[in-house]
C-alpha cells in the first residue's frame, strides 16, 4: 500500500492503495464512483473515459498512480449543486436527454466526458470536430445521430444561446400521453453516473468467481485437478461437473447445453464452461483458474455448416439421430416448375454473411446470493441484466434442483442486449457458487470473455434464385440456406426459420421453394441478434432483386413497387395479410425524398473525380412477435395508490430501447394520468408477473397491450364504485388529467382509489394478455400477428483510388403501426441502422478452425461516430388492429435492409456487386482495376498468401 | 489481475535508468501504456505482475518540443496531442503532425507518446514513417551509462524488435532538422474499417526544392510496410532525385514503385497486390502536397482526427 493523493470532482483525497491499481479500478472500488464504466479494458471503447487535470483519458489503462498530485473529473462531477442543495444538469447531461441520446446509459458518462472536454476546448464544434472528439468513444444503442445532436445543442446553452429542439418525427395526432415523447423516468441517474448496473452492486461479504473455460474447440476432457486451485490461500471453492446439484444442463429452445462439461464429456466449443472458482478477490480467483489441471483429448473441428453437413464430417453432439444437422426448414409455395416457367428472367447467385457479435457494451455479470443469506435474500437470488428473467429462474432451478419458486431472479439495468443477453451466461455458475460458499458472489465476464463465450448473429451461405415475368412481377423463389448454428442450439431454430420464412422479402411471390439447414459445428453458438436471420436472408433477396431489375431494365424502386406485399397478398408461408401492410407508403416517402424535387435528372450512380457514388435501395419485413403456433403470452400489473400514483410491473426488459416509458404511457393514457404519476417495476421474479422473452420485436404490443387491460380493468373497478357512488352509470364517467369526472364534479384519482379500498375492491390488476394465435410454419394461415415494414436508401461513396466505402446518407421509411413514443422509436431506428451499416462495412467475428481470432475489441470494429451517415427517417403508421393504439414492433426492422442498401449502392456507384460481407475494400479494388463485376470474398478471406481468384 | 507492484516516477533520464536497473530486468519502461499495458494485459498474460513500472513522462527533457541549433527536438514522453497541437512541429514536420494525429482516438492520443509508437517497432508506425522520412535521430540512453545520437532507422531489429531493451534503456528523444525554404513534408496513410487499427501502408515524405521550386533537390520517402523495419525507398527517391518536376514524372514514378517495392500480404489487412496499388496511389498523393507545400512555405496539417 502507498500513499496516493489526488483530488476527485473537487475533493481532496489522500488514500493507502496498492501501486498497481487502474485509475478506473481506484475510482469504482476505492472511491465508490461506479459512473465510470468499464466496457473493454483495452483503450478500445472509451466509455471508461474521464478528465485528468482536463484532458480525457482512458481510466482503464491508467494506472492510478499516474495521477498522483492531479485533479480527476467523473461524470459524477459533471452536474453541480445550486446552494439549496438542489442538482443542476451540466448542459450536456441536459441535451443529452432532451436529445434522447441516452439509451441503455452505459456508454453515456463516456461519451459526455469526452464530449465535456470538447466543449471546454472548442464550445462551438462543428461535426467534424466532435467526431474527432469522440471516434474512439463507442455507443451500440444510438447510432450517434441523437448524440451529434445533443452536443451541438449543449454547445449553444454553454455559449449562452438556445438549445437546439429534437428531431420529432412527424407522427399522427398524439392521445393524451400515447404519441408523445416522454422522458424514461430513469433518465436523470443515466446521465448522472448513479443508475447501477450489475457491477456497480456490492453486497457485504460478497466474493469474486471466475470461470475455466475449454483450452479447445473440441476435445473430449479427460482428467481435471483442482488440488492445486483449492489449496491456493483465499480461494473458497472450485466446482466441477460433479457439483451441478441438478440437471447439467440448459437451454432457450433445446436443453443440450452443458452447465459443466466433466471428466470423459466433451468440450463443443472454446466457451464451454470447466470449472468455477470463488476466492475473496479478483484476483486470487485469476490465480486459481491457473492452477486448475485438465487433460483433453482434442478431436477434429467442425468449422463450418456446409461441411458439417458432410458425410464425413465429425459430429459436434455424438449420437445426435440428425448428426449435425439442428433443423431442416423448409416452406414450400406454389409450384416452383410453373413459377420458373412462367419467368422471363431468372437469376441465381450466393451470398454470405459472417458471424457477428452483438458488442453490447456492458459485458455480462451476475450476482448470485445464497438464500438466508440476510433479510432480503430469503430465497437464492440471482441479479442479473437479462432478457428473459422467468427463462432465467426456470434454467437455474433446473441446474440447482430446486423447485422454481425458490430461486429469485432480480432484474438489474442492462447495458444494451440486442439478442445477446437471452441465453444463459452466469446465472446458473453464480448460484452453483453462492451456494457452495454461502456468501454472494459476483461473476463479472471481461469483454474478452464475452467475445469468447456468449451467442452470436448466424454465419449463413445463401443460395438463391429468383424468377420475374417482363413486366417485373415476380414469379418463384427457390433458396437454400445454410446458417452456423455453432455448437449448441440456443435459438438457431427460430433463428433460422425467420430466415426462411421471409427469404422472398416482403413481396408477392406466387410459388416458393425455400430450404434452410441449421447446422451444428464447433464454433461459438449462434442465438437471437436484432433482424434474428431476416437480416442474413434480406442480404440476398435484395441484391438478386436489384438484378432482376437490372436485366429487366427496370428501376428498382419500381419493380419493388409493383411486387410489394399489401392486404390481400398471401406469403409463402401461407398467410393472408389482413391489414397494417405499410411497405408501398415506405418506398412512396422513400422515392419522394429521393427524387421528388430532381426533375428527371436523378441517376442511381456517378463519378466526382476520383471519388464514384451510388444510391441503393432496399425493403424489408420483419414479424412483431414469436409466431410459429408459439403461445405468445405477457402478463402485467397494475396497482393503483390513494396518493394518485400507479405502478405497472412486469418482468420485460428494458436494454435500453426504452420499455419503461411505454409501458408507463399505456397505463397512463387508459387511466387518464399524467404520465409522471405512473411507476414501472420490471424484471423481479417474485414481484413481477411474467412479460416473457424480451425478443421478436415483441414487447411493445404484448406487454404494451397486458398493460393496457390491465390499466383497463383498474379503471373498470374504480368505476363501478364511483357510478354506485354516484349514482351514474359508468361509460359517463371520465378518466382525465388524474380526476375521474363525474357529472359535472370531480374525484381525484387517488380519492377514487381510496374510495375502492374502503370497500375493499381489489386496486391492483393483473391481466395476461394473450397475442392473437399463430399457426406452426407448414400448416398455412397466421404464421405471426403481425409484421414492420420499412425501405431504406443508402448513398455511398468509393474511393476509386483505395475502393475505400462511406455510407454517406440513409433514407428511412418504418411501418411502425403507431408510434407510441416517437423519439425513442427514432432512437431505435437511427441505432438500427448504424448496427446494420457495422455489419456491411466493418464487422465480422473470425473462428479459425474453431479458435476464435476475435478475441479482442481491437480485432472488432463496430461502428464509431465517424461512419454516422446522416440519417433522414419517415415514420408510416398503418395501424395494426391487435397492437396497443395500432402499434407493432421496431426493435429489428430497422436492421434488415441496410446492408442490401449500402451494396446495391456500391453496384450503382462502380458497377461491382458484394457478394459477401463485410465489404473489402482491398478485392473492390482490385475488381475495379481488373473489370471485373462480382466480389465473392470479404475482409476475414484477407490471408497471407491469397491469390485472387 | 494486478500486471505490476510498485509505480515509479522519476524526475531525470539518470533516475529511470537507475530504477530500471535496481529491478535487474524486472521492471520495464512505461510512458503512455497504450500499447504496453494492453500488451501485458492481453497479449503476453504473464502468470505474475511485473515487479515495476517506471513512468518517464514526468521527466522534463523527454516531454519539451524545442528548437535549438537549426534542429528541431522532441522528446520522446511528449504525448501525440502535444505534437499534433504545436505549430513548431506542424511547421517544421508537418508530416510528423499528420501521423500523430491519426493514431488511435483522442484519449491514446492524449497519453500514447511518440517514443511509444517507435519503441513498439512496428514495421508501419505511424510516427516512426515520417521520422524515418523526416531523416530524424533518435538519442538513446542505454544502461551501461553511454547516452548516443543515432539515425532512427537503426532502433529498429525486426518486427516489433527493438535495438532498446524496455527494462534497462531508455530512449530518451528525437531531432531532426528544422524546415528551410523550399523544404516542406507530407503523411498519408490507407486504413480499413475492418480489424486491428493499424495502417495497410502508410507514406511519409520530405522534399528539398532547388530555388527555382522546379527541380526535386532532394528528397526522402517512408513507405510502410514493405520491409520488416521501416526503411527508404531509395530506389524510388533515386529515380526523383534531381529531376524537374512535372505530373507526369510523378505519375510515371509512382507507377513504377508499384513494381520496385515488394510489399508482403498480411492476413486481415491486405494482400500484397492491394498494398502495390496503395504504393502508387499513396505516392500520386503525398508526393504532389509535399511539393505544393514546398513551393508555397504554408503547411496546415490534413486528416488530423479521423484517421
Amino acid at each position: 500500500m502507498s500513499e496516493l493523493k489526488l483530488n476527485v470532482n473537487g475533493v481532496d483525497h489522500e488514500l493507502k492503495v496498492p501501486e498497481s491499481l487502474t485509475l478506473a479500478a481506484l475510482l469504482r472500488q476505492e472511491l465508490g464512483l461506479t459512473g465510470t464504466k468499464i466496457g473493454c479494458d483495452e483503450a478500445e471503447c472509451g466509455i471508461c473515459t474521464v478528465h485528468v487535470d482536463g484532458v480525457p483519458v482512458d481510466s482503464c489503462i491508467y494506472p492510478a498512480f499516474k495521477a498522483q498530485g492531479r485533479k480527476v473529473r467523473t461524470v459524477e462531477g459533471l452536474a453541480c449543486h445550486a446552494a439549496n442543495g438542489e442538482e443542476q444538469l451540466h448542459p450536456l447531461q441536459s441535451e443529452f436527454i432532451n436529445h434522447c441520446a441516452v439509451q441503455c446509459g452505459f456508454c453515456t458518462p463516456g461519451l459526455m466526458m469526452t464530449a465535456a472536454a470538447l466543449l471546454e476546448e472548442n464550445p462551438e464544434p462543428d461535426d467534424r470536430d466532435i467526431k474527432v472528439a469522440l471516434k474512439d468513444t463507442y455507443c451500440r444503442c444510438t447510432g450517434y445521430t441523437s448524440v451529434l445532436q445533443a452536443i451541438h445543442s449543449a454547445g449553444r446553452v454553454i455559449r449562452g444561446e438556445e438549445p437546439l429542439p429534437p428531431g420529432e418525427p412527424e407522427v399522427v395526432t398524439p392521445l393524451k400521453t400515447i404519441g408523445h415523447s416522454e422522458l424514461v423516468p430513469d433518465i436523470v441517474d443515466r446521465v448522472t453516473g448513479r443508475a447501477k448496473y450489475t457491477d456497480d452492486y456490492c453486497f457485504p461479504g460478497m466474493v469474486y468467481g471466475r470461470t475455466l473455460r475449454s483450452a479447445y474447440p473440441h476435445a473430449i476432457v479427460r482428467r481435471i485437478d483442482t488440488g492445486r486451485a483449492r489449496s491456493l490461500p483465499g480461494v473458497l471453492a472450485v466446482l466441477t461437473r460433479s457439483d451441478v446439484p441438478g440437471e447439467n444442463v440448459h437451454g432457450i429452445v433445446t436443453l443440450d447445453w452443458p452447465v459443466l462439461v466433466g471428466e470423459n464429456e466433451t468440450a463443443r466449443y472454446m466457451g464451454d464452461a470447466i470449472a468455477l472458482v470463488a476466492a475473496e478477490t479478483e484476483e486470487i480467483a485469476n490465480q486459481a483458474l491457473k492452477l486448475i489441471e485438465v487433460d483433453y483429448e482434442t478431436l477434429p473441428v467442425v468449422a463450418d455448416p456446409v461441411y458439417a453437413h458432410t458425410p464425413e464430417a465429425p459430429l459436434v453432439h455424438a449420437g445426435r439421430e440428425n448428426g449435425n444437422l439442428l433443423k431442416h426448414i423448409k416452406v414450400r409455395h406454389g409450384n416452383l416448375q410453373r413459377g420458373f416457367d412462367e419467368a422471363d428472367v431468372v437469376v441465381e447467385r450466393t451470398y454470405r454473411t459472417p458471424i457477428i457479435e452483438h458488442a453490447f457494451l456492458e459485458p455480462e455479470c451476475t450476482i448470485g446470493v445464497p438464500a438466508g443469506y440476510d433479510g432480503e435474500h430469503l430465497k437464492l437470488t440471482i441479479y442479473v441484466g437479462s432478457q428473459i428473467p422467468y427463462q432465467d429462474r426456470n434454467q437455474v432451478a433446473r441446474a440447482m434442483d430446486l423447485p422454481d419458486e425458490q430461486v429469485r431472479v432480480r432484474g438489474t439495468l442492462i447495458g444494451g442486449g440486442f439478442g445477446g443477453k437471452e441465453d444463459i451466461a452466469g446465472q446458473i455458475h453464480v448460484a452453483m457458487l453462492a451456494d457452495a460458499v454461502g456468501r454472494p458472489v459476483k461473476l463479472l465476464y471481461s469483454r474478452q470473455e464475452s467475445l469468447l463465450f456468449h451467442p452470436k448473429r448466424h454465419a449463413t451461405v445463401i443460395r438463391i434464385r429468383t424468377g420475374a415475368k417482363r413486366d417485373g412481377r415476380l414469379t418463384a423463389v427457390e433458396a437454400e440456406l445454410y446458417g452456423d448454428a455453432g455448437a449448441y442450439a440456443s435459438l438457431s431454430d427460430k433463428v433460422m426459420t425467420r430466415a426462411t420464412t421471409h427469404a422472398t422479402g416482403p413481396y408477392n411471390v406466387p410459388h416458393a421453394k425455400i430450404d434452410c439447414y441449421a447446422m451444428y459445428t464447433n464454433n461459438p453458438p449462434a442465438g437471437a441478434f436484432r433482424g434474428f436471420g431476416v437480416t442474413q436472408s434480406a442480404f440476398a433477396v435484395e441484391q438478386n432483386m436489384d438484378l432482376i431489375a437490372e436485366e429487366l431494365g427496370m428501376d428498382p424502386l419500381e419493380l419493388r413497387h409493383i411486387n410489394a406485399q399489401k392486404v390481400g397478398v398471401v406469403t409463402a408461408t401461407g398467410q393472408k395479410l389482413r391489414d397494417s401492410v405499410g411497405l408501398l407508403e415506405t418506398i412512396r416517402i422513400c422515392d419522394e425524398d429521393l427524387r421528388g424535387k430532381v426533375n428527371g435528372n436523378f441517376r442511381w450512380g456517378w463519378r466526382e473525380a476520383d471519388l464514384a457514388w451510388g444510391w441503393g435501395v432496399a425493403c424489408a419485413y420483419k414479424n412483431t412477435g414469436l409466431g410459429g403456433g408459439a403461445p405468445d403470452k405477457s402478463a402485467a400489473e397494475v396497482e393503483a395508490y390513494d396518493d394518485g400514483t400507479v405502478e405497472v410491473r412486469t418482468s420485460s426488459a428494458d436494454m435500453g430501447q426504452g420499455l419503461v416509458a411505454v409501458l408507463a404511457q399505456c397505463a397512463a393514457e387508459e387511466l387518464g394520468l399524467p404520465y409522471g404519476r405512473v411507476r414501472v417495476l420490471l424484471s423481479d421474479t417474485d414481484l413481477t408477473p411474467d412479460g416473457g422473452p424480451t425478443t421478436a420485436s415483441r414487447q411493445t404490443f404484448m406487454s404494451g397491450n397486458a398493460v393496457r387491460h390491465a390499466a383497463i380493468g383498474l379503471r373498470d373497478a374504480l368505476s363501478s364504485v364511483l357510478s354506485e357512488e354516484h349514482d351514474q352509470p359508468p361509460d359517463l364517467l371520465r378518466f382525465e388529467e388524474g380526476l375521474v369526472r363525474v357529472n359535472g364534479s370531480s374525484v381525484s384519482f387517488g380519492d377514487a382509489v381510496r374510495l375502492a379500498q374502503n370497500q375493499g375492491i381489489p386496486t391492483r390488476i393483473q391481466h395476461e394478455y394473450w397475442g392473437p394465435k399463430t399457426q406452426p410454419l407448414g400448416t398455412g394461415g397466421d404464421m405471426h400477428f403481425a409484421f414492420s415494414y420499412a425501405t431504406q436508401i443508402a448513398l455511398v461513396s468509393v474511393d476509386l483510388n483505395t475502393g475505400v466505402v462511406h455510407c454517406e446518407k440513409i433514407i428511412s421509411a418504418t411501418d411502425v403501426g403507431r408510434a407510441i413514443n416517437p423519439m425513442l422509436l427514432q432512437g431505435q431506428i437511427e441505432g438500427g441502422i448504424v448496427m446494420a451499416l457495422g455489419n456491411a462495412l466493418t464487422e465480422s467475428y473470425i473462428v479459425e478452425d474453431g479458435v476464435p481470432w476475435s478475441t479482442l475489441l481491437a480485432r472488432y470494429k463496430m461502428p464509431s461516430i465517424k461512419h454516422t451517415p446522416e440519417i433522414v427517417s419517415y415514420l408510416v403508421e398503418d395501424p395494426v388492429s391487435e397492437g396497443p393504439w395500432g402499434a407493432k414492433g421496431v426493435g429489428e426492422i430497422p436492421s434488415i435492409n441496410t446492408m442490401p442498401a449500402i451494396t446495391n449502392a456500391i453496384y450503382n456507384a462502380v458497377g461491382v456487386r458484394v457478394f459477401s460481407l463485410p465489404v473489402d475494400q482491398d478485392a473492390l479494388l482490385l475488381a475495379l482495376r481488373r473489370g471485373e463485376t462480382e466480389v465473392h470474398s470479404a475482409w476475414h478471406d484477407v490471408r497471407e498468401f491469397r491469390q485472387h481468384a | 489481475m494486478a500486471l505490476w507492484e510498485r509505480y515509479h516516477t522519476p524526475q531525470t533520464v539518470a533516475d529511470a535508468l537507475a530504477c530500471l536497473a535496481r529491478y535487474e530486468g524486472q521492471a520495464r519502461l512505461i510512458a503512455g501504456g497504450t500499447d504496453l499495458l494492453i500488451d501485458m494485459q492481453h497479449v503476453e498474460k504473464g502468470d505474475h505482475p511485473l515487479a515495476a513500472l517506471v513512468d518517464v513522462t514526468t521527466v522534463s527533457e523527454m516531454t519539451t518540443i524545442s528548437g535549438k541549433d537549426g534542429w528541431l527536438h522532441v522528446g520522446a514522453a511528449v504525448t501525440h496531442t502535444s505534437i499534433v497541437k504545436s505549430s513548431l512541429v506542424e511547421d517544421h514536420a508537418t508530416c510528423l503532425v499528420e501521423s500523430c494525429g491519426v493514431v488511435g482516438g483522442l484519449q491514446v492520443r492524449n497519453v500514447a507518446t511518440l517514443g511509444g509508437n517507435v519503441a513498439h517497432a512496428l514495421p508501419a508506425g505511424d510516427g516512426t514513417t515520417s521520422l524515418v522520412a523526416l531523416g530524424a535521430d533518435a538519442e538513446v540512453a542505454w544502461h551501461n551509462g553511454i547516452r548516443e545520437w543515432l539515425p532512427v532507422t537503426q532502433i529498429f531489429r525486426g518486427p516489433g524488435i527493438s535495438a532498446l531493451d524496455s527494462r534497462q534503456d531508455v530512449l530518451v528523444g528525437f531531432r531532426f532538422r528544422c524546415r528551410q525554404d523550399g523544404e516542406a513534408s507530407a503523411f498519408k496513410r490507407v486504413m480499413r474499417p475492418q480489424g486491428v487499427a493499424l495502417p495497410i501502408l502508410g507514406c511519409a515524405v520530405w522534399v528539398q526544392l532547388d530555388e527555382s521550386r522546379q527541380i526535386l533537390k532532394d528528397l526522402r520517402i517512408c513507405i510502410s510496410p514493405v520491409d520488416r523495419v521501416p526503411v527508404l525507398a531509395a530506389e524510388v527517391e533515386d529515380s526523383l532525385r534531381g529531376q524537374v518536376i512535372t505530373e507526369a514524372l510523378i505519375s510515371r514514378v509512382a507507377s513504377a514503385a508499384r513494381d520496385q517495392l515488394h510489399p508482403r500480404a498480411s492476413k486481415y489487412r491486405a494482400s500484397a497486390e492491394y498494398r502495390s496499388h496503395m504504393i502508387e496511389t499513396l505516392l500520386n498523393q503525398v508526393l504532389p502536397l509535399a511539393i505544393a507545400r514546398a513551393r508555397s512555405g504554408v503547411a496546415k496539417a490534413e486528416g488530423v482526427g479521423l484517421g
